[in-house]
């Protein structure tokens, strides 16, 4: 189309064609700042700045303490992740997903899984009490993410104590994570098809204690917080974003529930059988960072319920598989939590060590070569505790994924940055970014 | 689409399976045929009845595993995203931004941008789909339609080299201001380094024998 550049224009001479760059001299520079009267500052928060959330750098272009200009720069954590994953199998792929967001690596693989299901057409044949396990899992990361999300916020503004007990109660999540997964984080438990494996002996007893002291422990940061009046004059009216702004950047998650959107995609679009469990979408009007505030801590207690309601669905579906029937998905394996973490279960290797040859060579076949998925494209999405985190598949009918693209909440959400902050003071830009909670990993993959 | 032989990924790695014969090819979709089913039949409806350029846009419909995509000319783009936007019986109000795919075999066709949009109003999805030549890389940018979208073609533009024209900041995104390239294209090596370990090599990533 155009080929015209109207920063660099050309002559052409005997040696052929010359661009010549015109504009940015340091002259036309300081007669351009020697014109205002205000007293302009560009200041260049982060990368390594404590408040930014991980590596994130903020441009901020201030006059006096008020920002004029808010600018992100990302890309400091970029591993290149959908690239990698191009080069290895589905199932290896789950391995990659589970590291972007670190802080919510069950709703990547969940994400990721049920959107290669739907590529493979077996959505449907996934069991029951797979879908359960999924559910509990993902409600504890989602508690273990506002966790951070809470107490690295308060930190920021500097209210010290929550982040104590906001990664107290992590903690407790994690063990239930060791327990279940045999890892804390970047689990790689999900897999297409279902789970890793099944629920360990004591697990669900595990869970349902875990609740018991992490809604009797919320209240230390509820009493620490809620109707605080430092917190509250740090917070409120701080970081605004309407519905409009909402929607015209993509915003999801709890910032989008803050202008009182009641958008939820476990009630709108449910997945993993959200629709037979009993929970609210919590909301408030407020549009600001106190709202969010409020929504995260109240979401905690609805995650508790519908890991309470998992807990009797799991009672009941004792003994049910957790992986598809299909013997050419299923990962062929029994896996078992041993002292190093997750491995092949003794009775597995035994089996196709010493009884069953067809067994080593359906092992070895799925392991090495995977398994092949019908070429075309999907897109699924599940609701993280940032938003909207969706998965973009395309496959080519080979074993390894021909392009996975996250749709990263924190990557879209960071951009109402300078929504948020224009305008504002220079100590808001803090409340107003832990307020979207992004997680870099998640943003840059 | 594409058309592969053998059954190994890395060429020239020693096939000893004796399947090197072996010849797969993968075909692109066709259009649809209606009724379309679920609420796509009513989306594709009320678009060519907003949109009365309907039929000159949309190159082709497809629907596949309960997904719609309409392929849309890359000079269309703009005009089909607002309709689908502002009409009443649409408001796909949402954008979920742009993410690229590159197809090599894909002739005059190789970039592809996908678009999924979703419509809170009406709980509904679809996925806009633009084709380009890598020798034109260019589409009209959705800024002005979805504010959002801006970091995601800052992205696509940074990985697969999209132009995205009236774009208000076209930079990279992800990778560093002056590098070259664009690296989720597919001649784009991954790179990566042979690892030694206790006394045998494992080559890099991209370089192991591999399944197709």
């Amino acid at each position: 189309m155009t080929t015209r550049d109207s920063y660099a224009s050309a002559t052409d001479t005997t040696e052929g064609r010359v661009y010549s760059v015109t504009g940015g001299d340091w002259d036309s520079l300081v007669t351009e700042i020697g014109q205002t009267k205000e007293e302009r500052v560009v200041v260049n928060m982060g990368p390594q700045h404590p408040s930014t959330h991980g590596v994130l750098r903020l441009v901020l272009e201030l006059e006096g303490e008020t920002i004029t200009e808010a600018r992100a720069g990302i890309g400091y954590l970029h591993t290149g992740i959908e690239k990698n994953a191009e080069y290895r199998t589905w199932t290896q792929g789950v391995t990659f997903v589970t590291r972007m967001d670190y802080l919510a690596p069950i709703f990547n693989e969940t994400a990721y899984c049920l959107s290669l299901e739907k590529l493979l057409g077996i959505t449907n044949d996934i069991p029951e009490r797979a879908s359960q396990i999924r559910v509990l899992m993902m409600e504890l990361n989602r508690i273990s993410s506002h966790m951070v999300a809470l107490g690295t916020g308060a930190l920021e503004l500097g209210a010290l104590s929550p982040m104590i007990f906001a990664f107290r109660e992590r903690e407790k999540v994690l063990d239930v994570f060791e327990m279940i997964s045999g890892l804390r984080m970047n689990m790689a438990y999900v897999r297409p098809g279902g789970v890793a494996q099944d629920l360990p002996k004591g697990a669900i007893a595990k869970v349902r204690e875990t609740v018991k002291e992490l809604r009797h422990n919320f209240k230390d940061n509820e009493k620490l917080l809620v109707g605080n009046t430092i917190w509250m004059m740090r917070t409120q009216g701080i970081g605004y974003l309407d519905l409009a702004g909402c929607t015209t950047l993509g915003i999801t998650g709890p910032v989008l529930r803050s202008t009182g959107m009641p958008w939820d995609l476990r009630k709108t679009e449910p997945y993993c059988g959200y629709e037979n469990y009993d929970f609210d979408v919590i909301t408030t009007d407020t549009c600001d960072v106190y709202g969010r505030f409020l929504i995260r801590m109240q979401e905690l207690e609805q995650s508790l319920r519908i890991i309470e309601q998992a807990c009797d669905k799991l009672d009941k579906s004792e003994g049910q598989p957790v992986m598809v029937a299909d013997k050419k998905i299923a990962w062929p394996s029994q896996l078992s939590v041993g002292s190093d973490g997750m491995g092949n279960s003794l009775e597995h290797i035994r089996e196709i060590m010493g009884t069953s040859m067809e067994s080593l060579i359906h092992h070895f076949k799925l392991v090495t070569e995977g398994f092949r998925v019908p070429a075309g494209q999907a897109y699924a999405a599940v609701e993280s505790p940032r938003g909207e985190t969706g998965v973009h598949l395309v496959s080519d009918g080979g074993t390894r994924p021909y392009r996975v693209h996250f749709r990263e909440p924190s990557f879209n959400n960071l951009q109402a940055t300078s929504a948020m902050a224009e305008g504002g003071m220079i100590a808001d830009v803090i409340g107003a970014v832990a307020s979207i909670d992004p997680v870099m990993g998640g943003v840059d993959r | 689409m594409s058309e592969q032989n053998g059954m190994f990924g890395a060429s020239g790695s020693g096939d000893t399976s004796g399947f090197g014969g072996l010849e797969r090819s993968a075909a692109s979709f066709g259009s649809s045929e209606r009724p379309y089913g679920s609420y796509f039949d009513e989306v594709t409806d009320e678009l060519e009845r907003a949109y009365p350029e309907f039929n000159s846009a949309i190159e082709k419909v497809v629907i596949d595993r309960g997904e719609l995509t309409l392929h849309v000319k890359r000079e269309k783009l703009f005009d089909t995203a607002m309709k689908l936007r502002d009409t009443e019986s649409l408001r796909f109000e949402f954008c979920l931004g742009v993410n690229g795919v590159h197809y090599p075999e894909d002739k005059n066709r190789e970039l592809h941008a996908v678009y999924p949009l979703l419509s809170m109003t009406h709980n509904r999805r679809i996925r806009l789909e633009v084709s380009v030549p890598d020798s034109d890389p260019h589409i009209p940018s959705l800024v002005e339609v979805w504010a959002g979208n801006n970091w995601h073609e800052r992205e696509t533009w940074d990985m697969f080299g999209i132009i995205f024209d009236g774009h208000p900041g076209l930079t990279r995104i992800l990778m560093p201001d002056d590098w070259p390239g664009h690296p989720q294209r597919k001649d784009y090596p991954l790179g990566g380094i042979p690892i030694e370990y206790k006394g045998a090599t494992v080559p890099a990533p991209s370089e192991r024998r591999s399944y197709r």
